[in-house]
C-alpha cells in the first residue's frame, strides 16, 4: 500500500457477524442491493464502468490493473508493489509532486494498493474535479515512463524498504505472514513470495525493469476503470473518452499459469520473533475466490471464530482463557485461497494445549454440522455487511472498488446480490462439508512463533 | 446574478452531451491541468431535535439510501473523568457494558446482537463514552431493548470483569514488544508526567487494572451515565416520528439520580526546555519518533487556523514533513503531525517511524520543518491546504456512521448548530498571517520533548552529537508498565 494506514482500530473492527433475517427484511432486501451501472469498452481495450450515487458531491475514480505480485519472477519479488509507488511520482504532463499537489488542492484524496492478483488505484475528488482526476489517471496510464528516471526508482525503493521495516520486520509477528506463504505454496507458485518482496530483490530492481513492466502490464487492455458517485452518466462517459481514447493499446497479457498447489502432509515450523506471547498459525490451501466452497469456508470461519459465541473464541478466550485472541478466515485469491486460524496464547499457556482444543473443535465440525442458528447468525452478519458496503462509493472497498473487483473476478460488475446469495443459500451441511473437504488435519501448515529469549 | 447565463450554460452542456459519442473526441489538452468548475456544496439533512419524557435529548437525521439505522448514545464522561489512582475506570466501565446487562449474560447479548446482523460497540474516549448500534432498519425494534439494557442496566459480573482485566493486562504485556505501541506510552508520559490524566494510557495501568472491583464500575456508571448527561443520536433509514416512540419505550423511564459533576482535566504545565528521551529496543529495524509538547483544547479559538497550519506541516501527503522525510530523503514510509484536541489541552506531536541508521538525520529534518513553519507561508501552499481541508469536508458525511460521529462532535464539544455550515467559510477565512502567529505560539521546537523508541546502541551517539538537549533514558517497563 502506498500510504501508511493511520486508523488501525477501524481496520480491526471488521469482524464478520451474521443470521437469518425476518421475512420482512429479507423481502425488502434485494432491490436495495442493486448497483446500476453502464459498461463499455474503449477501442484501446479499456473497460469502463460508470455508476451514479449522488449522496455526497464526490466522485470516485478507481482503476484496477490486472497485475500483482503473482506476475513477478524470482529475483524481482516486490516489483509490482514498488511499481505502484512509482505511479504517483509524475508522468509526461504531470511534474513530480504535482499528482498529489493538484489533487489536494482540489480537496481530493488518493491511494493505491497491490495484492497477489491486482494493483488498484483510488482517487476520490469533489465532483467538480472529475476532469482533473481523469487527466492524472490517463496521463500515467499512457505516459508514465516518459517521466521515469533511475533517481525516482531509487527514491521509492527507499520508501518501500521502510514500508517493509515498518509493516513486517519491526512489527510483532510481521515475519510470520511471509513465512506462512512460503510454507503453504510450492516454491514455483507465485503466491510463495510476499507482495512486499525481499530487501535483496528491492535493491536489484532497475530502471529498465520499470520500463519493461509498464509496457507489458500497464496497458488499457489490461485494466478496468470505474467512475462512480456524483456524475451525470453521459457527461461522465464523454469525459472518459476524452482522456483515455488516446492511451495506446498494449500487447496481450498472458494469464498467470500457476503450478498445482496441494499440501500432501503436515508441514511444521517454529520461528522466533521479538514478541511477548507465543502464537499458533494453522493454514490450508482452499478453493479460489467465488469457487464452490469459498463462501462456505467464510461461514465456517465465522462459526469457528466470529463473535463471542463462536466455538474457538468461546472455548479458548471466553471459557478457559488459554488464549488472548483467536481469528479464522478464508483469504480468497484469484489463483487459490488459504484458510488461516490464528491463536495467541495467554502468558504461561501452552501452544500444544491450544492446538489440541482447535483440533477438537475442527473434529466436532467434521462429525456433525453446526446448528442452524450458528449458520443463520453468520449469514445475517454477512448480509448486514453487504448493506454497509452500499454506503461508501470511494476508497478501498467502496462501491467503485467492488464494481472493479466483481468485474475482475469474471462476474458482472453488479454481482452484489449474487454474491450475497452465495451466503444466504448455504446450509449447515455446506459448512460441515467445507471443513471436511478443505481443512483436513493431515494436510496443513503448522507455524508457531515463539518469543526470543528475554533480554 | 445572471440567470440567463446560467440557462445558456446548461443548454450548452446539453448539446455537448448529445454529440459526445465514442470516437468523436478531440485530443485533450494536457499542457496544463484541466480547470476546476465551481466547488459543489453539500446540503446536509437537517438535525431534528426532540426530547424524551425524562428530558433525554434525541437528535434525528434522516438518511434513506441504505436500509440501516445508526443509534448512538453519547455520555459526557470519559477517561478525563477518571479519579486519581483509578486511571482506566471510564474505559473499563464502557468495555464492560455488554458483558452482562439486564437479565442477559455476555454470551446472550453477543448472540442476540450477532443474530440480528447488528453491530454494537461500547467505547470511551478521553472526553466521552458511547454505546453505538448499527442495525438493519427492519430489526431496529429488536435491537433497541438490548442496547438499552447494555447502556442503562449493565451488571458488571465479577467473572467477566476478571476476564477483561486479564485481556487488558495481557495487551499491555504485548505492547512492550512493539515499538509502534511503546511510542505513544513513552511520549504521553514524558509530556504530561505520571499524575496528569493525559500522561497515562486510557486503558489504565497494571496497578489500576489489578485493583478495579465491580463496585468501582457500578459507581462510575451510576454517577455519570444519566439522562441529564447523555444524548441519543439517530441517523439513517427512519423518520423522527417512527423513532421517537421506540426510543421513549426503551429510554424514557431512565431516571436521573444525583446531579452529574465533572471535574475538568487541568491544563498540563508546558515544558520549558528541550529534552531527549530514548527508550531502548535492541535490534529494532526502525526508530519510532515523536516530537512535541502540550497542544491546545478543542475549544481553542485558533481551531480553524490550526487545521490549516497542521495540514501544511504534517497533516496531508504533500505536507512538509511527509515530503521531506519520505519523498525527499526516503527515511520513512510516512511522517505526520497533529494536534490531539480534547476538552483540556492534549498533545501536539510530529511523528514518524524511520530506518534505524537514519535516526539522527531524521531528527534534523524534523527540526528543519518545525523551525521552517515560522516563516510566512506562501499563497499557493496556503490555498492548497485550505482547499484540501474545505473541499474534502463533504466527503466526511457519506455514511450514517460518519454522520453520527459528526453529531457526537457537536454534542461532546458543545459546538453551535450551524457549525458544519460555517466550517468551509471558517477554513477559507484563515490568513497566512494567522498561520504564522499560530506557529509562533504553538510550535516552539526549542522547548519540545523528543522521544525515540529504538536501538540505543546504534542511534545514541549520533543523536548526542546533534546537541538538541539533555538525554534521558527510560525503559519499556517504565513507560508501559506503570
Amino acid at each position: 500500500m502506498r500510504r501508511p494506514a493511520i486508523a488501525l482500530a477501524l481496520l480491526l473492527s471488521v469482524i464478520p457477524l451474521r443470521a437469518q433475517s425476518p421475512d420482512q427484511a429479507r423481502a425488502a432486501a434485494p432491490a436495495r442491493l442493486e448497483v446500476p451501472y453502464r459498461l463499455f469498452t474503449l477501442t484501446n481495450g479499456l473497460t469502463v464502468i460508470l455508476h451514479q450515487d449522488r449522496t455526497v458531491p464526490v466522485v470516485a475514480v478507481n482503476v484496477w490493473y490486472h497485475v500483482g505480485s503473482a506476475n513477478e519472477r524470482r529475483g524481482r519479488t516486490g516489483f509490482a508493489h514498488l511499481f505502484e509507488h512509482l505511479m504517483f511520482e509524475g508522468s509526461k504532463d504531470v511534474k513530480e509532486g504535482d499528482f498529489d499537489t493538484l489533487l489536494e488542492g482540489a480537496g481530493g484524496n488518493n491511494n493505491g494498493s497491490t495484492s497477489n492478483d491486482r494493483t488498484n488505484y483510488v482517487i476520490d475528488v469533489p465532483s467538480n474535479a472529475l476532469d482533473l482526476a481523469l487527466f492524472l489517471e490517463s496521463d500515467r496510464m499512457a505516459y508514465l515512463v516518459d517521466a521515469m528516471s533511475p533517481e525516482r526508482v531509487n527514491g521509492q525503493r527507499d520508501v518501500v524498504k521502510n514500508e517493509r521495516r515498518q509493516s513486517y520486520e519491526n512489527r510483532p509477528y510481521g515475519m510470520a505472514e511471509i513465512e506462512l506463504d512460503s510454507m503453504l505454496w510450492p516454491e514455483n507458485h507465485p503466491y510463495n513470495w510476499p507482495t512486499i518482496g525481499s530487501m535483496e530483490d528491492l535493491t536489484a530492481a532497475s530502471y529498465q525493469d520499470v520500463v519493461d513492466f509498464f509496457k507489458k502490464y500497464y496497458a488499457p487492455n489490461n485494466a478496468s476503470l470505474v467512475v462512480a458517485g456524483d456524475i451525470d452518466l453521459d457527461k461522465g462517459a464523454a469525459a472518459v473518452h476524452k482522456w483515455f481514447d488516446e492511451v495506446p493499446r498494449g500487447g496481450p497479457v498472458e494469464p498467470v499459469a500457476p503450478p498445482a498447489a496441494i499440501l500432501t502432509s503436515v508441514k511444521k515450523k517454529t520461528i522466533k520473533d521479538r514478541v511477548q506471547l507465543p502464537r499458533l498459525y494453522l493454514a490450508w490451501i482452499t478453493p479460489r475466490a467465488f469457487a464452490p466452497g469459498d463462501a462456505a469456508l467464510d461461514v465456517a470461519a465465522s462459526v469457528l471464530a466470529g463473535g463471542k459465541n463462536s466455538r474457538l473464541y468461546k472455548r479458548l478466550v471466553y471459557d478457559t482463557q488459554m488464549a488472548q485472541t483467536v481469528s479464522a478466515g478464508q483469504q480468497s485469491g484469484a489463483l487459490g485461497s488459504s484458510f488461516l486460524i490464528t491463536v495467541t496464547a495467554r502468558p504461561g499457556k501452552s501452544i500444544a494445549d491450544i492446538q489440541k482444543v482447535v483440533d477438537e473443535e475442527l473434529d466436532r465440525l467434521r462429525r456433525e454440522p453446526p446448528s442452524a442458528r450458528e449458520v443463520e447468525r453468520a449469514v445475517n452478519g454477512f448480509e448486514a455487511s453487504f448493506y454497509r458496503a452500499m454506503e461508501r462509493v470511494g476508497g478501498f472497498g467502496g462501491k467503485a472498488d467492488q464494481l472493479n473487483a466483481y468485474f475482475a473476478a469474471g462476474g458482472g460488475p453488479d454481482f452484489f446480490a449474487e454474491d450475497l446469495a452465495r451466503y444466504t443459500s448455504l446450509s449447515p451441511d455446506d459448512a460441515q462439508a467445507a471443513v471436511i473437504g478443505w481443512l483436513p488435519a493431515d494436510r496443513r501448515v503448522e507455524l508457531i512463533v515463539e518469543p526470543e529469549a528475554q533480554r | 446574478m445572471t440567470p440567463t447565463r446560467t440557462l445558456l450554460i446548461a443548454s450548452l452542456f446539453c448539446s455537448v452531451c448529445l454529440v459526445a459519442l465514442p470516437g468523436a473526441q478531440e485530443r485533450p489538452d494536457r499542457s496544463k491541468p484541466p480547470a476546476l468548475g465551481p466547488a459543489p456544496s453539500i446540503n446536509l439533512p437537517p438535525i431534528q431535535k426532540r426530547t424524551l419524557s425524562n428530558g433525554l435529548p434525541v437528535w434525528v437525521v434522516e438518511a434513506h439510501k441504505v436500509p440501516l439505522v445508526q443509534v448512538n448514545l453519547v455520555v459526557q464522561a470519559g477517561s478525563g473523568d477518571d479519579p486519581a489512582g483509578k486511571f482506566g475506570l471510564a474505559s473499563l466501565t464502557a468495555a464492560m457494558l455488554d458483558e452482562g446487562a439486564g437479565s442477559r449474560s455476555a454470551l446472550e447479548i453477543a448472540d442476540a446482537v450477532d443474530y440480528l446482523g447488528a453491530d454494537l460497540q461500547t467505547t470511551s474516549s478521553p472526553d466521552a463514552s458511547a454505546v453505538r448500534l448499527n442495525v438493519p432498519a427492519a430489526r431496529l425494534r429488536d435491537a433497541l431493548p438490548i442496547m438499552a439494557d447494555v447502556a442503562l442496566r449493565p451488571t458488571f459480573p465479577p467473572q467477566d470483569l476478571d476476564r477483561l482485566r486479564q485481556e487488558r493486562l495481557t495487551a499491555l504485556l504485548q505492547a512492550r514488544a512493539d515499538p509502534a505501541q511503546v511510542i505513544p506510552f513513552a511520549f504521553q508520559r514524558v509530556v504530561f508526567g505520571p499524575t496528569h490524566r493525559y500522561g497515562t494510557g486510557q486503558a489504565g495501568t497494571e496497578a489500576t487494572l489489578k485493583a478495579f472491583a465491580p463496585q468501582d464500575l457500578q459507581a462510575f456508571h451510576a454517577a455519570m451515565y444519566q439522562p441529564s448527561n447523555a444524548t441519543l443520536l439517530v441517523v439513517g433509514d427512519i423518520t423522527a416520528d417512527v423513532a421517537l416512540p421506540l426510543l421513549e419505550q426503551q429510554f424514557g423511564a431512565w431516571k436521573a439520580a444525583a446531579p452529574v459533576r465533572r471535574t475538568p482535566v487541568p491544563t498540563a504545565a508546558q515544558p520549558t526546555q528541550g529534552q531527549i528521551t530514548i527508550v531502548d529496543v535492541p535490534m529494532a529495524a526502525q526508530s519510532q519518533i515523536r516530537i512535541g509538547w502540550v497542544g491546545v483544547p478543542r475549544s481553542t479559538p485558533d481551531y480553524f487556523t490550526l487545521q490549516v497550519l497542521n495540514t501544511i506541516l504534517g497533516g496531508s501527503f504533500t505536507s512538509r514533513l511527509n515530503q521531506n522525510l519520505r519523498e525527499e530523503h526516503g527515511y520513512a514510509y510516512g511522517a505526520s503531525s497533529r494536534f490531539d484536541m480534547r476538552l483540556s489541552a492534549g498533545p501536539f506531536m510530529a511523528a514518524a517511524g524511520v530506518q534505524t541508521d537514519k535516526t539522527a538525520e531524521s531528527l534534523q529534518e524534523f527540526f528543519k520543518e518545525l523551525n521552517g513553519i515560522h516563516a510566512l507561508v506562501g499563497p499557493d501552499e496556503l490555498t492548497k491546504a485550505k482547499n484540501y481541508v474545505a473541499l474534502s469536508f463533504p466527503s466526511e458525511f457519506e455514511t450514517i456512521g460518519d454522520l453520527a460521529a459528526h453529531l457526537e462532535e457537536l454534542v461532546v464539544y458543545k459546538l453551535p448548530d450551524d457549525y458544519f455550515e460555517r466550517y468551509v467559510p471558517n477554513i477559507q477565512a484563515v490568513t497566512a498571517a494567522a498561520v504564522q502567529k499560530a506557529a509562533a505560539t504553538y510550535i516552539q521546537p526549542k522547548k519540545f520533548a523528543v522521544v525515540v523508541v529504538g536501538d540505543r546502541k546504534t542511534i545514541e551517539p549520533k543523536i548526542r552529537a546533534l546537541n538538541l538537549g539533555p538525554i534521558q533514558f527510560l525503559t519499556v517497563d517504565q513507560v508501559v508498565g506503570s
